[in-house]
C-alpha cells in the first residue's frame, strides 16, 4: 500500500511539475503578447505622455492660418482673379471699366477674339459698326466711348514695318543631331 | 501683351476647355466626374460623340493653337504639318458659328434647288452614296486669312500665323455629279452653300456663313460633296457629317455641315459673300487705304505658297552637320513647279527635291540637305514657283484691309555653333 501511496504521490508530484511548466509557459506567452502590445502602442503613449499643451495664442494663430488658406483656395477659384494686370478668366488687360468690356464684348463673342487684335479707336469703331450693321449687336449707348477708350488704350498697332523680323523671344531653341 | 503670357494664356484656355468638357458631362450625366484631370488627352466622353453635349475642341489634338473658342478657331504649328496627310486632329479649324450638337446621320438630308436649278432634289446620306460614283483626291484646304498676323497696319479678324492650311485625302461625290442629276439651266451662275451650323448670336434667322463659287469652278472634278476625311468620318468640328471641298479657293468656299446648295443666276448673296469678306481691292491699294466696298473684288484662286515643316523653328545644330529641310508646297494653279530654300536670307536660292501631286490642289513636299557654311545665326526661308511662273515675296504681298492672302515665304531660325 505504502509503495502505491509513494508511487502516487510522486505522480502527483511530476503533475505538479507539469502544472508549473504550463503556468510558465502562460506567463511567458503573456509576457511576449504584453511586450508587442506595449510596442505597438509605445509610440502613441510616448506622445500623449510628452503632448505639446497650446497656449490660446497658438491655437488662435492656427485658426488664424486655416483662415488664410480657405481664402487663398477661394481665390484660386475666384471668377476675377488678376495676375500681372490680366485677367486670367477672359485673357483681357485688367482696367477699372473691365467689367463693362467683359459685359458688352464677350456675350456674343470670344475675348479672344479682342487679345489677338489691334487697332486704332477709329479701327475699333468700324468693328462695332459692323457688328452692329451684321451681326445683331445693338447700340452701346454711353458705354461705346468706355469700350473704345478701353479697346485704344490696350490694343493699339506696334508699327510692324513691311515684315518683323522673326521673333526671337518666341523661339524656342533645341539641339537638332545632323548628319 | 508679351508672347509669353501669350502662351500661358492658351495652356490656361486649354485647360479651362479640359475642365469644362468635363463640367458638362457632370452637369449632363448628373454626376460629378472623379479625376476630370486625369482624364486622358484626345479621349472624349462619350456624351460629346453622340451629340448630347456640346462641342469644345472635340477631336482635336492639344497641339493646336486656339485662337478663338467662340467660334473656334485654331491653327496647326508648322512642324505639325510634316505628315503626307494632315491626320484629322491636327487639321486646322475655322468655324464661323457654332457647329450642329445633335446630328443623325440617317435623317441628314441634302436639298438643291435654286433660281437657276431645272428642279429641287433632295438627297439623304446613303443616296448620295450609292446613286453617285464616289472619288477620293488629296485636296489642300487653306483659310483666306492665313498669315493675317502679319499684315500693318494690322487687319481684324482671327490672326492666324501659318497654320490655317492642311492638306488631307477627301472622299465623296463630285459636286458637278450632284448638280447635273438635279439640272441647271444656262442662267446658272453661281453655286451657294448653307450649312446646319448656328449664328453665334443665338438667333436662328442669321446664317453664320454662307458663301460658294462659280458655277465653272463647282464643274470641276475635284470639287467634292464629302463625308470622310483620310477615310474615316469628318470631325465634328471640320463638317460631320457633310461637307464641300473646293481645292484652290479660299476654305471658306467649302462649306461645312452641309445641308443646302443653291444654284443661282446671280452671284450668290450669303453671309459673307458681301463686302469686304473674302473680297481683296480690286486695284491694289497702299497699306492703310479705306477701300469702299464697291472696290472690293471677290477672292477666287488661292496664291502660291510654302511651308517649312522640319526642321521646327529654333534648331541649334553642330558645324559640319548637314540638315535635311523639308516642307509643303501648293498653289491653285496645275501644280508647284519649283521650291527653293535661301540661307542667307535671299541672297542666294537652292534647289529642292519636288514631288508630283497626285491630283490637282494636292500639297506637294520637297525637301533638301543643307550644309551650313560657318557658325552663326541662320534663317531658312522657302519660296514655291508654280506652273503660271507665280513666285512667294519675301516681304508681306498687297496690303488690303482685311489682311488676306499672305503668302510671303516661310522663315524659321536656326544656330550653327
Amino acid at each position: 500500500m505504502k509503495g502505491k501511496e509513494t508511487a502516487e504521490s510522486r505522480e502527483g508530484t511530476t503533475d505538479n511539475l507539469w502544472g508549473m511548466y504550463i503556468n510558465l509557459l502562460y506567463v511567458i506567452v503573456l509576457s511576449v503578447i504584453l511586450l508587442f502590445v506595449y510596442m505597438a502602442v509605445r509610440t502613441d503613449i510616448d506622445s500623449y505622455l510628452n503632448r505639446k499643451i497650446y497656449s490660446a495664442e497658438e491655437l488662435a494663430a492656427f485658426q488664424q492660418e486655416a483662415e488664410a488658406r480657405e481664402r487663398s483656395r477661394v481665390a484660386e477659384m475666384n471668377w476675377d482673379k488678376v495676375v500681372d494686370g490680366i485677367h486670367i478668366r477672359t485673357g483681357l488687360h485688367d482696367d477699372e471699366n473691365l467689367q463693362i468690356i467683359i459685359g458688352t464684348c464677350t456675350s456674343c463673342h470670344s475675348a479672344k477674339l479682342i487679345t489677338q487684335n489691334s487697332a486704332s479707336r477709329d479701327g475699333w469703331k468700324s468693328m462695332i459698326r459692323w457688328m452692329q450693321e451684321t451681326q445683331g449687336l445693338g447700340q452701346l449707348g454711353k458705354n461705346e466711348p468706355v469700350v473704345l477708350d478701353y479697346l485704344a488704350k490696350y490694343y493699339a498697332p506696334v508699327e510692324t514695318g513691311r515684315r518683323k523680323t522673326l521673333d526671337m523671344a518666341e523661339i524656342e531653341w533645341y539641339e537638332l543631331d545632323g548628319e | 501683351m508679351s508672347d509669353k503670357s501669350k502662351h500661358k494664356l492658351v495652356k490656361n484656355r486649354r485647360d479651362f476647355v479640359k475642365k469644362s468638357i468635363m463640367v458638362s458631362v457632370a452637369s449632363f450625366v448628373g454626376l460629378p466626374v472623379v479625376f476630370a484631370k486625369n482624364f486622358p488627352e484626345g479621349l472624349i466622353p462619350a456624351g460629346i460623340l453622340d451629340g448630347t453635349l456640346p462641342p469644345g475642341l472635340i477631336g482635336k489634338s492639344d497641339k493646336l493653337i486656339v485662337l478663338n473658342d467662340k467660334p473656334i478657331n485654331a491653327e496647326t504649328p508648322a512642324h505639325f504639318l510634316d505628315d503626307a496627310l494632315t491626320p484629322n486632329d491636327l487639321f486646322f479649324v475655322r468655324n464661323n458659328g457654332i457647329p450642329p450638337v445633335k446630328v443623325n446621320i440617317e435623317k441628314w438630308t441634302l436639298t438643291i434647288e435654286g433660281e437657276a436649278a431645272q428642279s429641287s432634289k433632295t438627297y439623304t446620306l446613303s443616296e448620295l452614296k450609292t446613286k453617285f460614283k464616289q472619288y477620293s483626291y488629296n485636296l489642300t484646304l487653306e483659310c483666306g486669312g492665313n498669315g493675317r498676323s502679319e499684315f500693318y497696319p494690322p487687319a481684324k479678324g482671327n490672326q492666324w500665323s501659318t497654320g490655317a492650311v492642311g492638306c488631307a485625302k477627301w472622299t465623296g461625290v463630285r459636286l458637278a455629279d450632284v448638280l447635273k442629276d438635279v439640272g441647271f439651266t444656262s442662267k446658272a451662275v453661281y453655286i451657294g452653300y448653307y450649312g446646319a451650323d448656328t449664328h453665334l448670336s443665338g438667333d436662328p434667322t442669321k446664317e453664320p456663313i454662307s458663301r460658294g463659287v462659280p458655277i465653272q469652278k463647282a464643274l470641276e472634278d475635284e470639287c467634292l460633296i464629302a463625308w470622310s476625311m483620310n477615310d474615316k468620318d469628318l470631325p465634328v468640328l471640320n463638317g460631320y457629317p457633310l461637307r464641300l471641298v473646293i481645292g484652290g479657293y479660299p476654305a471658306s468656299a467649302s462649306g461645312k455641315w452641309l445641308n443646302k446648295i443653291v444654284i443661282r443666276d446671280k452671284v450668290h448673296d450669303g453671309q459673307k459673300m458681301k463686302a469686304p469678306a473674302y473680297r481683296l481691292p480690286c486695284d491694289p491699294v497702299a497699306p492703310g487705304t479705306k477701300v469702299k466696298d464697291a472696290n472690293m473684288c471677290i477672292i477666287e484662286n488661292m496664291p502660291v505658297k510654302s511651308l517649312i515643316t522640319y526642321p521646327k523653328t529654333g534648331a541649334m545644330i553642330s558645324k559640319g552637320d548637314k540638315v535635311e529641310v523639308r516642307g509643303k508646297s501648293w498653289t491653285a494653279a496645275e501644280q508647284v513647279d519649283k521650291v527653293e530654300v535661301s540661307i542667307d536670307f535671299g541672297e542666294s536660292w537652292i534647289a529642292c527635291k519636288l514631288e508630283k501631286s497626285a491630283n490637282r490642289y494636292a500639297w506637294q513636299p520637297y525637301s533638301v540637305q543643307i550644309d551650313f557654311p560657318k557658325k552663326g545665326y541662320y534663317e531658312v526661308w522657302a519660296r514655291a514657283t508654280d506652273t503660271e511662273g507665280r513666285k512667294q515675296p519675301m516681304v508681306l504681298p498687297g496690303w488690303n484691309p482685311k489682311g488676306y492672302l499672305n503668302n510671303a515665304c516661310h522663315r524659321i531660325a536656326v544656330k550653327v555653333q
